[in-house]
């Protein structure tokens, strides 16, 4: 038996086991998974995915990936910010244990990330071993409204996924009719660093620099045919000659002004390099899920000033509140303005 | 043949050797001002001569070539000759071919350390000084376990500690990167795991050229003695050598000058395993001529792979990726070959 033949009979398999009363769902990976009707604790195999299903049905949520820390608390609602770390179950660094999985007793495990080839069949080692059905999600930016609507059917909340996922499609159209028409040669070029000395970043294509194009920029980071993370070198960003650097690194900001390496960069020289908050997740990346949407907006006013007209206080308190179930006070919102400044907290 | 033309003919061969070095030297002077001219920036003779010689550069290039070849190439020499010579060492010291500079887990050490520099979100220079301190200290616990195992064969019981508290740090490196941030830390974990000096500058080098030359110094000057301690240790003090404290002295000097450049580069392999085997092609088994080639090949490997590693790839491809996939099969055919070249 092929593998294309064998994962449909799998779930077939797995659908003739499942309850009377239970409806299916067919995941990204075109997988048909048997839900049951009532879902009541999820399992997020991932922090994409705890995202995801926290901004959808916060009281499912079993736990974080990674307990969150004190100063994100602030940004999540009540209840949900103290939630038990769970640990991750798939990605690098894999540490869920499944029996502690199963002492939770969840309905369902969902992943937020990438349907490719092992996750696939990741996913259904576990969910034959378990017995807990398991749905992968397609992660990518592009998928976003796709996604929303596939996990919160599975969650029980349609009208849930489908009003978030209308705000990813109002926001992307925006974006498009804002910047579609901006020719690719004035399209800022875009340098996405990484750690304390900026070196590492990902090549187009990788699913953690897939904002800047959204947001109508060019990666500068681009080897065709090849993705995920990379280490350059300083003679390479300087032969890049960013127009703009993002990052999130606190100290690899603090150092960009006066390093000596980075001072004739282009983006250096013009002051064009910006600092993502990360409260409660990245507004660009870390993790990949939809706390991308708020960076989107903020991104798109910084490359584009005089194109995009959004009001960053005004969008991430909706945003806040809607996604993320919290309505921030303004010593909140100020902080978190302050940081897109690029004065952190 | 008579006495006087013996002695006449060992000279000439001690010449060539010594020429052999001197050749090695020359091939490497030109070849650092070749690798300066060459990267990913376009910079031609002529500007890099003039600004080189103090004149008015363009501002990036002279960046480019100052600020960021210039170390690089004085790193990547540093760097491979640093740990040829540190592989020369253990290798004359144990008696053995298949003996590299991480023998008694400097690499481990200064590895854990430096993971645990990242894992704690320090500075470059920060991480650098527990990569160090890290790669001693790992070190400094393996001869302390040696000492005190009293039975056995001093040597081996080395080689066994050096083992277990490799596993032991390789072990702890690992907790750290199952702890790591996924988005933040583990890569560069990764990164520095596998060694790079795409982010080097002259401020790295520094602080570490001082400590690689503090080590290398005694070993020159003791060059004839460490000699004598590859005959064995009885062999050794017959000839009035004191194998026990002279071993120390060769595994402080050899380990200070790894964990130096280790701090800076990462973990590089392959290099103090396969370079002192060539070196020992060349110039033969003595350990007075095999320290200089040894050093002096090792910083044309590392000069030569450091320069494919800014330009093969539009992105920089990690040194310990390119040492190894030279270095192994190179390795595999000096064994296919046999020991013919160990004395």
């Amino acid at each position: 038996m092929t593998p294309r033949t064998l994962i449909p009979a799998l779930a077939g398999l797995v659908l003739l086991a499942a309850p009377a009363d239970a409806r299916t769902v067919t995941d990204s990976a075109g997988r048909t998974v048997a839900i049951p009707d009532t879902v009541t604790r999820v399992f997020a195999s991932g922090p994409p995915a705890s995202i995801a299903i926290y901004a959808l049905r916060p009281e499912v949520l079993l736990g974080w990936p990674r307990a969150l820390r004190d100063y994100e608390k602030p940004y999540i609602a009540a209840p949900y910010r103290d939630l038990p770390e769970t640990g991750r179950l798939t990605g690098r660094g894999g540490e869920a244990n499944l029996e502690r999985v199963l002492a939770l007793k969840p309905d369902l495990i969902v992943d937020f990330g990438s349907v490719r080839g092992t996750y696939i069949d990741l996913a259904n080692r576990v969910q034959e071993q378990t017995g807990i059905p398991y749905i992968l999600v397609n992660g990518r930016f592009s998928e976003t409204a796709r996604s929303l609507r596939l996990i919160g059917r599975a969650l029980g909340a349609p009208e849930r996924g489908e009003a978030l996922a209308r705000d990813v499609e109002a926001t992307f159209a925006a974006l498009d009719e804002a910047l579609g028409a901006v020719p690719p040669d004035r399209r800022p070029r875009v340098y996405l660093a990484r750690g304390p000395d900026g070196l590492e970043t990902g090549l187009k294509g990788s699913i953690n620099t897939e904002i800047v194009e959204r947001a109508g920029g060019r990666n500068v980071a681009e080897v065709p045919g090849r993705y995920g993370l990379v280490q350059a070198s300083p003679e390479q960003v300087i032969v890049a000659d960013p127009d703009t650097i993002v990052t999130w690194d606190r100290i690899f900001f603090a150092r960009v002004w006066r390093d000596p390496l980075w001072r004739g960069i282009a983006a250096v020289r013009r002051g064009r390099v910006y600092l993502s908050p990360t409260a409660p997740f990245g507004w660009i990346d870390r993790p990949p899920s939809v706390n991308r949407l708020i960076g989107l907006k903020w991104l798109a006013g910084l490359f584009y000033p005089e194109r995009w007209k959004g009001d960053l206080r005004a969008d991430a308190a909706a945003f806040y509140r809607l996604w993320y179930h919290v309505d921030l006070g303004e010593a909140e919102l100020d902080r978190l303005l302050e940081w897109a400044k690029g004065r952190a907290p | 043949m008579g006495e006087g033309t013996r002695a006449l003919s060992a000279r000439i061969a001690g010449g060539a050797r010594g020429g052999t070095s001197l050749w090695l030297a020359a091939a490497l002077v030109v070849g650092s001002f070749g690798a300066l001219l060459i990267g990913p920036y376009p910079l031609g003779l002529g500007e890099a001569l003039a600004i080189l010689a103090g004149g008015e550069g363009r501002g990036q290039a002279e960046t480019v070539l100052l600020s960021i070849r210039l170390p690089r190439v004085a790193a990547s020499l540093l760097v491979g000759a640093a740990l040829a010579a540190a592989g020369a060492c253990y290798q004359t010291l144990f008696r053995n071919p298949l003996v590299s500079p991480d023998i008694l887990g400097v690499s481990a050490g200064a590895g854990l350390g430096a993971v645990l520099g990242i894992f704690l979100s320090l500075p470059v220079i920060a991480i650098q000084l527990m990569g160090f301190a890290g790669g001693l200290a790992a070190v400094a616990l393996v001869g302390f376990v040696a000492a005190s195992v009293r039975v056995g064969d001093r040597t081996l019981i080395l080689v066994l500690a050096g083992v277990v508290v490799g596993a032991l740090t390789g072990a702890a490196t690992s907790l750290l990167k199952v702890l790591a941030d996924p988005y933040d830390q583990l890569p560069a974990i990764t990164f520095w795991l596998l060694g790079s000096l795409a982010g080097v500058k002259t401020e790295d080098i520094l602080p570490a050229a001082p400590v690689v030359l503090a080590g290398l110094v005694p070993l020159v000057l003791l060059r004839w003695r460490i000699n004598v301690l590859a005959l064995g240790d009885e062999e050794a003090r017959a000839l009035g050598v004191e194998a026990g404290r002279l071993r120390l002295v060769v595994i402080v000097c050899a380990t200070l000058i790894t964990a130096s450049v280790v701090a800076v580069a990462g973990v590089v392999g392959w290099v103090g395993l396969v370079i002192p085997h060539i070196a020992r092609m060349l110039v033969g088994p003595g350990f007075g001529q095999l320290l200089p080639a040894a050093a002096l090949l090792g910083a044309g490997y590392m000069l030569a792979t450091d320069t494919l590693a800014r330009t093969v790839s539009a992105v920089e491809v990690p040194l310990g990726i390119l040492t190894a996939v030279v270095g192994a099969p190179f390795f595999l055919w000096l064994l296919a070959r046999g020991r013919r070249t160990w004395a």
